[in-house]
């Protein structure tokens, strides 16, 4: 069980050396830059509130250790100037069967879309603009509640 | 009381500065918001839709109705966007 927030890239592979040893299912999903549809973005301005972060992901992970039978459980999230196609956060469950994982994962997801304390600005050739919160984002989370 | 408010993404860029120490009487978040608001109009500019904004008391989301009583920290920001 771990919850990183670094600046630095990451090695998929490394992170998941080990990881969930004596699991049936491992379930890993990793973010990405993704670029404007015009092509214009020169990178993404990944902001944070580092005293909540590490409280807010960590409060994410117990809850859904919680709710699912996790053997294992990773969050890594990073910050900084971040150009189109890098790696900006992954994550990693680990259960007995893959129901478990799946769901952990997704709900990993929606809660890092909505409650963890980052702020996406992308940095473009046309200018700088702040990645707003869709509606969707906060939707999304109405189906764990429920 | 003294607070350590801080300001995050476009509402920190809106202000002019990350952090700042602040001497308050405010009871509750809003009334906080009240008495920034009156400061200058950056403030009043940055909390004009608080629909548009989030706040945590001591790295924990509350409302704007959250009491302030024995808080260190309080900060700003727009909804988040993680992941």
């Amino acid at each position: 069980m771990a919850v990183k927030v670094q600046a630095e890239n990451f090695d998929l592979a490394a992170e998941l050396a080990g990881f969930g040893q004596g699991a049936g299912a491992v379930v890993t999903f990793t973010g990405l830059v993704r670029d404007t549809d015009e092509g214009t973005l020169d990178h993404m301005l990944i902001e944070h509130y580092p005293a909540m972060t590490q409280k807010a992901l960590g409060d994410i992970e117990t809850q859904a250790r919680t709710r699912w039978a996790l053997t294992d459980c990773l969050i890594l999230h990073r910050f900084g100037a971040l150009k189109p196609g890098a790696q900006i956060m992954m994550v990693a469950t680990a259960s007995a069967h893959r129901a478990d994982a799946f769901a952990a994962a997704e709900f990993l997801m929606d809660y890092l879309k909505s409650r963890a304390p980052f702020w996406k600005k992308e940095v473009g050739t046309k200018g700088e603009v702040w990645v707003a919160a869709k509606d969707s984002d906060e939707t999304a989370l109405d189906r764990w509640t429920k | 009381m003294t607070l350590d408010v801080l300001y995050f993404a476009w509402i920190r860029e809106r202000i002019g500065e990350p952090r700042e120490t602040v001497d308050s009487n405010a009871a509750t978040v809003a009334d906080l918001i009240d008495e920034l608001k009156q400061r200058e109009d950056r403030y009043a500019l940055a909390f004009s839709d608080l629909r548009a904004v989030r706040v945590a008391v001591d790295q924990t989301l509350v409302d704007f109705h959250a009491p302030l009583a024995g808080a260190r920290e309080v900060a700003f920001f727009p909804p988040m966007t993680g992941g």
